[in-house]
């Protein structure tokens, strides 16, 4: 029989209060350099169980639960807290904003989605012309942002002001084994974290990092790993699942005349997504292989995330002071940074066995050989 | 009746062209304390009486507002995945991220889907996916989705309703919700009033799609007099001020071919001594409701319509004024009462 560290520590159990605190914090409006909702659950979560808790220069929430015994590992866990949005840019008078959109939204997602504006979660629209009024060729150009306003009706026109975030107004919905939200990118992450926190192992020194403004450039991320010094990090995202048929004309008769979807990035069910490569960071490949051999030793699902764009904190945290190894890991979901974005309820539970595992498996052996 | 409460739970349930049933129940539920009979047409409209006074034959008035709303249907599973055609009038450049309920042998939450480029023909790079190439996904397992989608299912936009500030609300199915709403508040307001003609209210089917339910309600009740009640282009980025009557401006009284201009000034007169403000929606073409079908039902009806400003019609967000359909609502429950024996006499072509 296999030797079970994680044993010795219990494994957060994930039940209905995890998924209440998840659906809270996807229903939080916190767009990047407006974290203040997100942090405000995260310090109500975190407070009790720290041994040191505060809030640094630029937003981030950054918590240190210390282990018990010598040596250990500061470990970082980092998960971000802002979400893509938009922000109003000019008031053109009776409820009509123009507005911008802040991190990577495609513009095509915003005509006709319902949006909430501020703190006080002021509701409003983005309506588009009457497709009665479109005219021919119109119909299949896409419409640009400099023609969408947002539109909060002519009586709550004083209610918001240039200025103001605004996010996609989605409410968090179950579907079967699948969880639909807005901004489960990264909310999945802080509420792994959040839970990781609360069962940390005693065998290091767990430095939680609930970073800011990760979708314009990782720069909590680099402050907060400056600030934590850990011997590495594990950084916990969201990554997309391109899980989808692939268009092949001309048609056929079945799902599998569809050519190939080569490309799918990762795919969801097939469990927690770890990092080789992305564009901003080539993980440390001992922390890939300890994930790689935790999962198979605990019998835990995981995918290797396809090689290739994007980027997670690990980007800015593994070039920080001297250098600290870093790896991520991502539940995989479809639809990011959109207003509905689609992920499965065990790829996060695995996700959170699977790096608790890891985290019960530490110890400086890990870092003592060579990379 | 609390209006802003009512059309909420009108909008929240469905009833897609030809599918009506759900709305149909509601609207059933909500008239019938205030009429003397109620049915549902062979194709589905719902046809509710409020008898009159006058002798046998009675002359009739029908009001309609259509009920059913457009959306999506399943055209095809894919590995889990639903492909869709469209229901009603539709562009497709709303829908990528929309939320939805699928219609199938259980209802199932779902969001229109617009697969990234490299999964789509090549042509199509950086340009709008047209709705045959978008999806609709559900988040079930394949196998799942092959067990309770059929091809056919209806699909009904499902972003809840939000209030913008106090007597706006916006959502989806507002056309022609809106109207039915007011057809409600005319019912309620003709409580305890006596009439001399017979007053149909009727919620018709298929607007959306083929003007079906307006045609043969109107053929079977065989009114004297045909009114449609429908929404009309608010003001709203794209749509230009010439074309846009403003929320909260009142209501619009159509004009045009479809529109007997006996009936226009009829409604234009009491629209007037009611102190409701109104303006006048030219027609050149369609009057793009109900009228269309009824005018020429059977021998032909004088046909008249009135429309409600709404922004953003046929998206997810369209925005209603509530004071818009309590305005439209006292109109037609003024007009109704007013009928009288020798109204018929006034509606002619007499130059």
């Amino acid at each position: 029989m296999n030797q079970q560290p994680s044993l010795e520590y219990p494994p957060p159990k994930i039940g209905q209060r995890q998924l209440r605190l998840l659906a809270r914090l996807c229903q939080a409006c916190a767009v990047s350099g407006d974290e203040g909702e997100v942090r405000a659950i995260v310090l109500e979560q975190i407070r009790p169980l720290a041994d040191k808790v505060w809030v640094d220069a630029i937003g981030n929430v950054l918590a240190i639960r210390e282990g018990r015994g010598q040596p250990r590992l500061r470990v970082m866990l980092a998960a971000h807290m802002d979400e893509v949005g938009f922000m109003l840019t000019s008031d053109e008078g009776k409820g009509f904003y123009r507005f911008e959109v802040v991190g990577g939204v495609d513009v095509s997602h915003l005509p006709g989605k319902a949006v909430y504006i501020g703190r006080d979660h002021i509701p409003g629209v983005i309506g588009t012309k009457p497709v009665h009024l479109v005219k021919g060729d119109e119909l299949r150009q896409r419409i640009p942002l400099e023609s969408l306003r947002i539109d909060v009706g002519p009586s709550n026109d004083k209610r918001v002001k240039i200025g103001d975030r605004a996010t996609f107004a989605t409410p968090f919905t179950r579907l079967g084994p699948s969880l639909r939200a807005k901004a489960l990118d990264d909310r999945l992450g802080v509420a792994a974290l959040i839970e990781l926190f609360r069962h940390a192992p005693a065998n290091i020194d767990l430095l939680a990092a609930f970073t800011v403004q990760e979708e314009v450039g990782l720069r909590g991320a680099k402050v907060a790993a400056y600030a934590l010094e850990p011997h590495l990090a594990i950084v916990l995202d969201s990554t997309p699942a391109n899980d989808l048929p692939s268009w092949d004309a001309p048609r056929c008769f079945s799902p599998s005349d569809f050519r190939e979807n080569a490309r799918y990035n990762t795919r969801l069910g097939a469990g927690p997504a770890i990092y080789v490569a992305d564009y901003a960071t080539l993980s440390d490949p001992r922390l890939v292989r300890l994930f790689i051999e935790t999962a198979e030793s605990h019998r835990l699902p995981y995918q290797i995330r396809q090689p290739g764009g994007g980027g997670t904190d690990a980007g800015a945290i593994h070039k920080q002071r001297e250098g600290i190894p870093s790896v991520s890991v991502s539940t995989p979901t479809r639809y990011l940074h959109t207003a509905a974005s689609l992920a499965r309820l065990e790829d996060w539970s695995n996700l959170i066995a699977l790096v608790h595992a890891v985290l019960c498996a530490l110890s400086p052996q890990v870092l003592s050989v060579e990379r | 009746m609390h209006l802003l409460t009512h059309l909420k739970t009108l909008i929240t349930t469905a009833g897609l062209s030809g599918d009506e049933n759900p709305i149909a129940e509601e609207l059933l539920k909500s008239w019938s304390p205030w009429v003397d009979e109620v049915h549902r047409s062979r194709i589905g409209s719902l046809h509710a009486l409020k008898r009159g006074s006058l002798p046998e034959p009675r002359p009739k008035v029908m009001v309609a507002a259509h009920m059913d709303s457009i959306g999506l249907m399943v055209t095809e599973v894919v590995d889990g995945f639903l492909r869709v055609t469209a229901i009603g009038g539709l562009d497709a450049r709303l829908l990528p991220g929309q939320l939805v309920t699928v219609h199938a042998r259980r209802e199932l939450a779902g969001v229109v889907v617009q697969p990234p480029d490299h999964l789509l023909p090549d042509e199509l790079a950086g340009k709008v996916v047209p709705l045959d190439h978008l999806f609709v996904d559900v988040g079930l397992l394949p196998s799942q989705v092959e067990r309770l989608v059929r091809v056919g299912d209806r699909i009904s936009f499902a972003q809840p309703p939000m209030e913008l500030g106090k007597d706006f609300l916006a959502g989806h199915s507002l056309d022609n919700r809106a109207s039915a709403a007011a057809l409600t508040l005319c019912l309620e307001e003709l409580q305890g009033r006596e009439l001399k003609w017979d007053f149909w209210a009727v919620a018709t089917a298929q607007e959306e799609e083929t003007l079906g339910g307006a045609a043969t309600s109107a053929y079977q009740l065989r009114p004297d007099l045909a009114v449609a009640v429908d929404v009309i282009f608010g003001d709203g980025p794209g749509t230009p001020d010439y074309l846009a009557h403003p929320l909260g401006s009142g209501v619009a009284l159509g004009w045009g071919a479809n529109v007997h201009p006996a009936l226009f000034s009829a409604f234009r007169e009491l629209a007037e001594r009611l102190e409701i403000p109104w303006k006048m929606e030219p027609l050149p073409r369609h009057s793009g409701t109900d009228a269309f079908a009824m005018q020429v039902a059977a021998e032909g009806i004088p046909t008249m319509v009135v429309y409600i400003p709404l922004r953003y019609m046929h998206s997810a967000v369209e925005l209603v004024c509530l004071k818009d359909i309590a305005r439209a609502a006292r109109l037609l429950a003024e007009f109704v009462t007013q009928l009288d024996e020798h109204f018929l006499s006034r509606i002619t072509w007499d130059e």
